[in-house]
């Protein structure tokens, strides 16, 4: 889907040799301060627009999340949980999606080559020209995000406007928000921001306030100032250390050079006995023997 | 040599045509499925016609795959329960490498060696069932949790790998041991064969025809 160069890749799914990267680039990521974010949905609104997609009209059970999940269209979805914190009311509003992994769960997963691949700016994209539709991106991440269309059976979610940062745009979620609660930059400044505010935070009592980019996946390129950074299941379950499923690691680790490995040996060993043992042939006197063996029986 | 030749049936023609048919959908499992297990072989997708077909097809072949393991089963497995002279036999198993069969316990329609592989597809094929369909986003994705789905795919790259190995012990042993594949390409097998390799089987066979 992205018009970025193939010059500008760092990671290409289901590829052994390392993709074309002789550019260097800086490394993005977008901002997002929940602790300013008023819940209007304009980032949504303005997801489908720049991305030309629509949602169904969806049913409303009680809760302000519209739609309840992310969906084939909806890559990013304000989620919104009302919790009682230290015996006071808080309403807490995150804006959910991918998190733009550095080591991305999904690009290790996906057997497609090149149908997921990573920008030399941290951006994690689907490449759905490539996409097989076999779900293994949705195994592979470690904060479920990826949906599989039902129409096309394609894996969608957020590309963080790669299309818009390749040309020097913001993506469309940072430029439509009314509070600036979204920004995007260099991850560099981004982490100076986030810093600035969480100064802010702390002074006015919010003592856990603190930079959700989680070590477990190498830091992430959609980053979050929480107001409580120790708690961040609290927020609609962001979960607290996210890494690569072991189940995973092991699933594209050790088992695909081990089983090529096995077969290859299973293959080897038989040709090998061949050589030095040869065939197992009947002799004429076993012939002689089960002929004389029918002969008894017969009399 | 020609008169003295005995013939003996062995395997019937629903039975020729069960395995073929289970031999070839094992075939097309294995190869659509090493494409989608490791990076080096997803070119194999292009004999289904491309990664999307091969991801779609892949899982329908299992199904029928099954119906026919589950023919094959159901015709074998009585011949295949385990003896004392199998765990013998077994331990003996080193003599039979060196094509001296002489040294081990007369083997019956089966020898363990065989029925060893019979259990073994049959348990495989089961954990490839279970787990497949665990995985089969499009047709029951809503059924199992996403930690469901990483033990599914890891436990059926396993069986997989292991059945592969299996598969290529069965085959290699059907050429190395002369005279075997007739069995299951004619339906018969000579007496001599049957002598060498079967001496308990023969005699039961002989024993019917009397």
């Amino acid at each position: 889907m992205s018009s970025l160069q193939s010059l500008d890749l760092r990671r290409r799914s289901a590829t052994t040799t390392p993709p074309p990267g002789q550019r260097e680039a800086v490394e993005v990521a977008k901002l997002i301060d929940v602790s300013r974010c008023i819940g209007c949905k304009a980032c949504q609104a303005a997801c489908l627009e720049w991305n030309d997609l629509r949602e169904e009209v969806g049913i409303n059970v009680g809760v302000y999340d519209n739609p309840h999940d992310l969906t084939e269209n909806t890559w990013t979805l304000m989620r919104f949980t009302e919790i009682d914190v230290d015996g006071r009311f808080e309403w807490l509003i995150r804006k959910d999606g991918c998190m733009h992994c550095d080591d991305p769960g999904c690009l290790k997963a996906c057997p497609a080559p090149g149908a997921i691949v990573q920008y030399k700016n941290g951006i994690v994209d689907f490449i759905s020209e490539n996409c097989i539709g076999c779900g293994y991106c949705v195994k592979g991440c470690p904060f479920n995000i990826p949906r599989i269309s039902k129409k096309d059976s394609k894996a969608y979610k957020c590309t963080l406007c790669s299309d818009r940062v390749a040309v020097g745009q913001a993506p469309a979620c940072a430029k439509v928000c009314p509070t600036q609660a979204i920004s995007f930059g260099t991850k560099k400044d981004m982490i100076a921001w986030a810093d600035k505010r969480i100064a802010d935070l702390k002074e006015r009592g919010y003592k856990s306030a603190g930079l959700y980019d989680p070590p477990g996946v190498g830091g992430t390129h959609v980053m979050y100032v929480l107001k409580h950074v120790d708690r961040p299941e609290i927020y609609a379950g962001l979960p607290k250390d996210p890494k690569i499923s072991p189940l995973v690691d092991l699933w594209k680790g050790i088992t695909k050079p081990l089983a090529l490995a096995g077969v290859g040996l299973a293959a080897l060993v038989g040709f090998f006995h061949y050589v030095t043992h040869g065939p197992n042939e009947v002799q004429e006197e076993d012939e002689e023997a089960a002929a004389k063996t029918r002969r008894n029986s017969a009399e | 040599m020609a008169d003295k030749t005995t013939i003996f049936d062995r395997y019937t023609s629903g039975a020729r045509l069960n395995h073929w048919i289970n031999a070839i959908l094992m075939i097309c499992l294995a190869l659509s499925g090493m494409a989608l297990f490791h990076p080096s072989l997803f070119f194999l997708t292009g004999l289904f016609g491309g990664g999307p077909t091969a991801r779609i097809v892949h899982p329908w072949i299992g199904v029928l795959a099954m119906c026919s393991f589950l023919g094959l089963f159901i015709r074998f497995w009585r011949y295949n329960l385990w003896g004392k002279d199998d765990s013998a036999w077994m331990r003996n198993i080193k003599h039979v490498v060196n094509n001296d069969e002489s040294k081990v316990p007369e083997a019956g329609k089966y020898n363990a060696g065989q029925k060893l592989v019979f259990w073994l597809m049959s348990i495989l094929t089961v954990l490839l069932l279970t787990s497949g369909l665990a995985m089969w986003d499009s047709q029951f994705g809503e059924y199992t949790s996403i930690e469901q789905k990483r033990l599914a795919v890891v436990v059926h790259a396993a069986s997989a790998v292991l059945l592969i190995i299996v598969v290529i012990t069965h085959i290699y042993a059907a050429i190395w041991i002369r005279g075997t594949i007739r069995g299951m390409t004619r339906g018969s097998v000579t007496g001599g064969w049957a002598w060498r390799h079967h001496r308990k089987w023969l005699r039961e066979e002989v024993g019917k025809t009397k």
